[in-house]
């Protein structure tokens, strides 16, 4: 393997770990705050639709980008009705809203564009353009920092630098500010934060929107980034992916930056290399594909490291005497 | 706090829910222009409206009455056992193994070998997330989600690398042999003179399910096994003080769990398919979940949710079929009768508790 | 001092502005003053009509059964409940309470029974929690630390700012809660039943820093169902019964047994018509019995306890001191991932220590009486005729083989529910729907019923009314009395008192010492308690560093070794 190859390869990892990566935060801000999300698929899903259909109607991928944050943001709402206002069961609704999204997103796409539950192809002002970094040209000859700079980190587009610059946004919002104080204690232990006399329905209906308005920019990226347009099921998993990243990352944001950039480079060279052959025998590309939710497993097995979710993860908020 | 009488718990409150998921479905069909009214009539008459229509609508009613029992011991166990599909589709790789294994002289023989190798395939693959439940502490929702990809892609690697004849470019096995043909129900109708359903996937496993719906029902509230289930989903710590092993409820009520689910595959797979195709599941783990939750976890309620599944399967294909409504719309469905019956009883449940409380 | 219109001359008359924002000004008139407060949930009211005054800087009691409203009135007044009528005046302001923060703002203070922490949050992240200076973080938290040593300094209140709470004794949690309240420049502070955690040193200095805080003109509300504290340190007291107020005194012109009476609305005859024991042979014997948690943590460290046929030995002691594993691993299912050794047998033979198997346990003669009974002793979603059979359902006479005899099950449990006394006389009902006092009925019968060589109870009347725990102390004696092996555990140190033939005293995991209930009293037992062995000569020597804890300085670590002596085994 060349290094042209490893570069690509990286290059590739960065691209695809982004909506990992946005969805994944999302799940943070959701899980911090004791609410269960296995609905984040759904909610790129419907994201990916929305951004993909108004930026083919409109031809302006920021209007997209709009119309994707209010889809999701949407899902949302359904999700903080059920897990918040209503006390249902969390699990439950995200299944529902994965499903909704799934139906939902082919049968307005087939109404619309009747193309099969596709959306046209985006082209131009349509797709985001790639941003070349500053100095990007200068750095380059540079061996070793030149290609990662201006090859894996330079020439992407602004969402992917959104994702990066959540991670350090989230972290010092969790940690360093009142409501990051607020919404880490509302996940752990809600009836501290009722006593305190702030409303713990309101810090989760805070965290709830917070989680649309990621997995909007995650399931934009998906639809106008990452590919030029919407296609049936095209959040393919990464919802889930994105879950088992948290997992991973133990809840954390730097660590999610780490979880889901390993996520994206196996799923980089998972596409490279269909079949690594490795003399005696090949690793087929169905278990390159597999390995993400094999490794989860792993990781929630406890084989490595141990997950320790917060506290009053799933429970509605009820309160006692 | 005011308690609902129990018919109005067990009865209102999912009819009640099942309404609103209707009522917004309908709001759906009239948004993407189309009449919620000839809607429903094209679905009925193409689901029930002939015997053609019933073979199907139970063709798919077999399918959910497995993945919904399935659902329903898990949960009596206090697990959520997203996992059904995965469990399913090594379920039919069970079935093919059986019928492709030996000459069956007799479907009547290869019939209950078939249905042990589904329901052995589908327990050991629910066995692998119960036992790291019960070990290990890892979440069986996020387990079996990841077990539902990982049998995908198994199935898709036995299919193309294993068990695809030679020379087909198909990610298909082969095809059964004719004696390993199940009767349909089209046969069991001409046997007692009646013409009914002719050209319909429906077969003898129908019959099959509903044993099962009876056996399921025994095993929860008549068995030990099924006292222990339910003491266990109910307490944990509980069940620990009456001296029930958390451990070895969480793995038989798993096994169980995925016996049943692998179970349908004698349906989809030797029913019907008469061949292992890739996804020949087609989604009926995750309706179950939808039927389990609307039929309350009973068996009962799980057939009578079934059937109406079933029709709205069918009828979904039908629509596709004669409007232009895509069969997506049946998603659709099935999801908002997930949030409505599963996660927002409560906005059901709450103005009638506040109903029975005035009185 | 009488009530609601005499100040308690304090050096804080009036309270100063310590912070640099000015308190409150103190109005005049009481500190608390209620008018016709009632409150009703469906058909139970829970309030009825209370008017209730309480002077500042005085500490006010109120005493009640369980369910009797206290912790309902309080939870009106910190703005968890609106009443359904009545009027609140704080400091002479008639106020309308509509949440929590409000109660906050009228300067109330409230130290729940279950702690309101964030566990894996350090002290100081506890205390600005919900009243931080602004959006950002670092001002909040220095402001708090600054605070915070003022606090300890003036109220006796010293805790490690940067400890996680999770990593405090309960005692060190408590003053977290109490310091919440000070530093949201609470004037008045509600403490809902705050020493049942405690150990009876710990409680006392709790009672110190209550002290100094109504010095310096702090008003302070006492829930409480022990007389003893009342007596000892509160100015006046108000007894509640059935959602009323009965009576509010003085307590310098009051009485135990005349509170006691108020509480209960009759002659309270605490007798369960015990004879002496006549202990036959040992039962069952434990001998070094060592437990050591998932987490690393040794619960249990080497307990020797014998069992004789016809004898209660009591077990006493705070909760938390090992007594829930202890009942655990004799009913045959210790916490999961626990380490167990020791051994133990049952009339000579041996049971097995560390396999988890409470069914076999049942099996050999073991019975349980646990210690919650709805998290462990009853499915509370199960009707009355299914729990009856509950641990014991794998016996014949519930059908054989694998199917149930259902019908057997109900007759079975029509029968015990009448023996016993359950209302309503319902098998069908399910097992929520009976009253505390009805749920542990329930549990008894199934219990005593089944007639174990050896029965184990945990707080057998914890929740329960007086009328049932009159009947179920009956039973438990007359159980003795039939010759079998009892192990009472409780931490009401009046029931142990009543109840046992034998005391044994347990702290930190170990048996501190055995006594005779006629030859020992609650002082004594109160020492023992706290990990104080009286009968060994140098104090000093037979207090263990945890049990030194809460007189500790801050700044020092609390979590000193386990370099604790050998506790004296008393007589045995």
């Amino acid at each position: 393997m060349d290094v042209a190859t490893v570069i690509q390869i990286l290059d590739s990892a960065v691209r695809l770990m982004t909506p990992l990566l946005l969805a994944c935060l999302a799940g943070l801000f959701s899980e911090r705050s004791g609410i269960f999300d296995i609905g984040l698929e759904g909610k790129m899903l419907m994201a990916a639709f929305a951004s993909a259909a108004a930026a083919a109607v409109t031809g302006n991928v920021w209007i997209g980008l709009a119309a994707g944050v209010a889809g999701s943001l949407a899902l949302s709402l359904i999700h903080g009705a059920a897990s918040i206002t209503f006390r249902g069961n969390q699990l439950i609704s995200g299944v529902a809203i994965n499903f909704l999204a799934s139906g939902l997103t082919v049968l307005l796409g087939q109404t619309w564009f009747g193309l099969g539950g596709r959306t046209p192809a985006l082209e131009g002002a349509a797709r985001f353009a790639e941003w070349k970094l500053p100095f990007a040209d200068r750095i380059a000859p540079v061996p070793v920092i030149g290609p990662l700079y201006s090859d894996v980190l330079s020439g992407h587009t602004p969402l992917v630098y959104a994702a990066l610059l959540a991670v350090p946004a989230t972290w010092w919002l969790l940690y360093r500010t009142r409501f990051g104080l607020r919404l880490r204690a509302v996940g752990e232990n809600p009836a501290s934060v009722d006593t305190a006399g702030v409303s713990v329905t309101r810090l989760r209906w805070t965290a709830i929107a917070i989680t649309g308005l990621l997995t909007g920019l995650a399931g934009a990226y998906l639809a106008t980034g990452l590919s030029a347009g919407f296609v049936k099921e095209m959040s393919a998993g990464r919802g889930y992916i994105a879950l088992a990243a948290l997992i991973f990352a133990n809840w954390r944001p730097w660590r999610a930056l780490g979880a889901t950039f390993l996520f994206g480079l196996m799923e980089a060279v998972a596409n490279r290399f269909p079949n690594i052959d490795l003399g005696p025998f090949t690793v087929p590309s169905m278990f390159m594909n597999a390995l993400p939710y094999i490794l989860t497993v792993i990781i929630l097995a406890g084989f490595i490291g141990r997950a320790t979710p917060p506290r009053a993860g799933g429970e509605p908020y009820v309160k006692e005497r | 706090m005011t308690r609902l009488p129990r018919w109005a718990d067990i009865v209102l409150t999912p009819l009640l829910s099942l309404v609103l998921a209707f009522a917004i479905s309908a709001l759906v069909i009239l948004a993407i222009g189309e009449n919620p009214w000839t809607a429903l009539r094209t679905m009925v008459t193409g689901a029930l409206g002939s015997s053609y229509g019933w073979g199907f609508t139970l063709y798919y009613a077999t399918n959910f009455i497995f993945t919904a029992l399935a659902v329903a011991v898990a949960s009596h166990a206090g697990l959520f056992n997203i996992g059904a599909e995965g469990q399913a589709t090594l379920g039919g790789l069970g079935v093919a193994l059986v019928a492709l294994a030996l000459p069956w002289p007799h479907w009547g023989v290869a019939l209950p070998a078939a249905m042990i190798g589904a329901a052995l395939f589908g327990a050991a693959w629910a066995f692998i997330p119960a036992i790291l439940q019960a070990k290990r502490g890892s979440h069986i929702v996020i387990t079996t989600i990841m077990f539902n990809f990982i049998a995908a892609a198994l199935l898709n690697y036995v299919l193309v690398n294993l068990m695809r004849p030679a020379g087909s470019m198909d990610p298909a096995s082969a095809r059964f042999p004719d004696s390993t043909r199940l009767p349909k129900l089209t046969d069991l109708a001409a046997g007692v003179g009646v013409e009914w359903g002719k050209n319909t996937p429906a077969n003898i496993t129908f019959l099959i399910a509903v044993a099962a719906c009876v056996v399921v029902w025994l095993l929860i509230w008549r068995t030990r096994l099924g006292y222990e289930i339910r003491s266990f989903g109910r307490s944990e710590r509980a069940a620990r003080y009456a001296g029930i092993s958390p451990v070895r409820i969480t793995v038989v009520a798993m096994m169980i769990s995925g016996a049943l689910a692998g179970l349908m595959a004698v349906n989809n797979v030797m029913g019907e398919a008469e061949r292992l195709l890739l996804n020949s599941v087609e989604g009926a783990g995750f309706i179950g979940i939808a039927v389990a939750l609307m039929g309350r976890n009973h068996p009962f309620g799980i057939l009578l949710a079934a059937l109406l599944f079933g029709f709205l399967y069918q009828g979904g294909g039908e629509l596709a079929l004669w409007t232009s409504i895509p069969r997506e719309l049946i998603t659709v469905i099935q999801a908002l009768v997930i949030l409505f019956t599963g996660s927002l009883d409560n906005m059901v449940r709450m103005p009638l508790e506040r109903l029975w409380g005035r009185r | 001092m009488t009530l609601g219109v005499e100040h308690r001359p304090g050096p804080a008359e009036g309270p100063g502005s310590r912070t640099g924002v000015p308190a409150p000004l103190p109005a005049p008139g009481p500190a608390i003053e209620l008018r016709g407060i009632s409150k009703a949930f469906g058909p139970v009211q829970a309030n009825k009509d209370i008017d209730l005054t309480v002077a500042r800087g005085s500490i006010h009691g109120i005493v009640g059964e369980n369910g009797a409203g206290k912790s309902t009135l309080m939870s009106i007044l910190y703005g968890f409940y609106r009443p359904d009528a009545g009027t609140i005046r704080i400091g002479g302001r008639e106020i309308a309470i509509t949440d929590s923060q409000t109660a906050i703002r009228a300067g109330i203070g409230m130290v729940f029974q279950h702690f309101k922490l964030v566990p894996n949050f350090t002290v100081l992240e506890n205390v600005i929690l919900g009243a931080e200076d602004g959006p950002w973080l670092r001002r909040s938290l220095s402001r708090a630390r600054g605070e915070l040593q003022r606090l300890a300094a003036d109220y006796d209140l010293q805790v490690d700012p940067d400890r996680p709470v999770e990593t405090l004794s309960v005692g060190h949690q408590q003053r977290v809660e109490i310091l919440k309240a000070l530093y949201r420049q609470a004037e008045i502070l509600i403490l809902d039943e705050p020493t049942g955690v405690l150990t009876p040193a710990e409680a006392d200095h709790l009672f110190r820093i209550l002290g100094g805080l109504r010095d310096q003109g702090k008003t302070i509300v006492l829930i409480t169902h022990k007389l003893r504290e009342i007596m000892d340190i509160t100015d006046t007291v108000s007894v509640m019964r059935r959602g009323e107020i009965v009576a509010t005194m003085p307590t310098r012109d009051t009485s135990p047994e005349k509170l006691a009476e108020a509480m209960v609305g009759r002659k309270v005859l605490l007798d369960s018509g015990k004879t002496p024991a006549a202990p036959g042979p040992a039962v069952l014997d434990l001998r070094g019995l060592r437990m050591v948690d998932k987490d690393g943590v040794e619960r249990l460290r080497g307990i020797d306890l014998t069992l004789r046929a016809g004898e209660i030995l009591g077990l006493a002691g705070v909760s938390g001191n090992g007594q829930s594993a202890l009942l655990e691993i004799l009913g045959g299912y210790p916490e999961p991932g626990a380490r167990v050794e020791g051994s133990l047998t049952l009339n000579g033979r041996p049971l097995p220590l560390t396999r988890t198997d409470a069914g076999a346990r049942r099996d050999a003669g073991v019975g349980h009486i646990p210690e919650d009974r709805q998290a462990e002793g009853l499915i509370m979603d199960f009707a009355a005729w299914e729990n009856t059979a509950f641990g014991y359902h794998d016996r014949a006479r519930y059908g054989r083989g694998w199917l149930m005899d259902t019908g057997a099950m109900r007759a079975e449990a029509a029968a015990w529910m009448e023996q016993f006394d359950v209302r309503p006389r319902d098998p069908d009902l399910a097992s929520r729907n009976f009253s505390g006092g009805n749920q542990q009925k329930l549990v008894v019968a199934r219990e005593i019923e089944n007639d174990p060589a050896v029965l184990l109870i945990g707080q057998p009347t914890r929740g329960v009314d007086i009328g049932a725990i009159e009947f179920i102390h009956r039973r438990i004696i007359a159980l003795r009395d039939a010759g079998r092996a009892i192990l009472l555990v409780s931490v009401e140190l009046d029931e142990i008192m009543q109840l046992s033939d034998r005391i044994a005293v347990m702290f930190d995991g170990r048996i501190m010492g055995e006594r005779l209930p006629g030859q020992t009293d609650a002082g004594e037992l109160g020492l023992l308690m706290a990990g104080c062995d009286p009968a060994t000569t140098r104090p000093q020597d037979g207090i263990p560093p945890e049990a030194a804890a809460p007189d500790r300085p801050a700044g020092q670590p609390s979590d000193a070794g386990p370099a604790s002596p050998s506790p004296s085994k008393g007589i045995i």
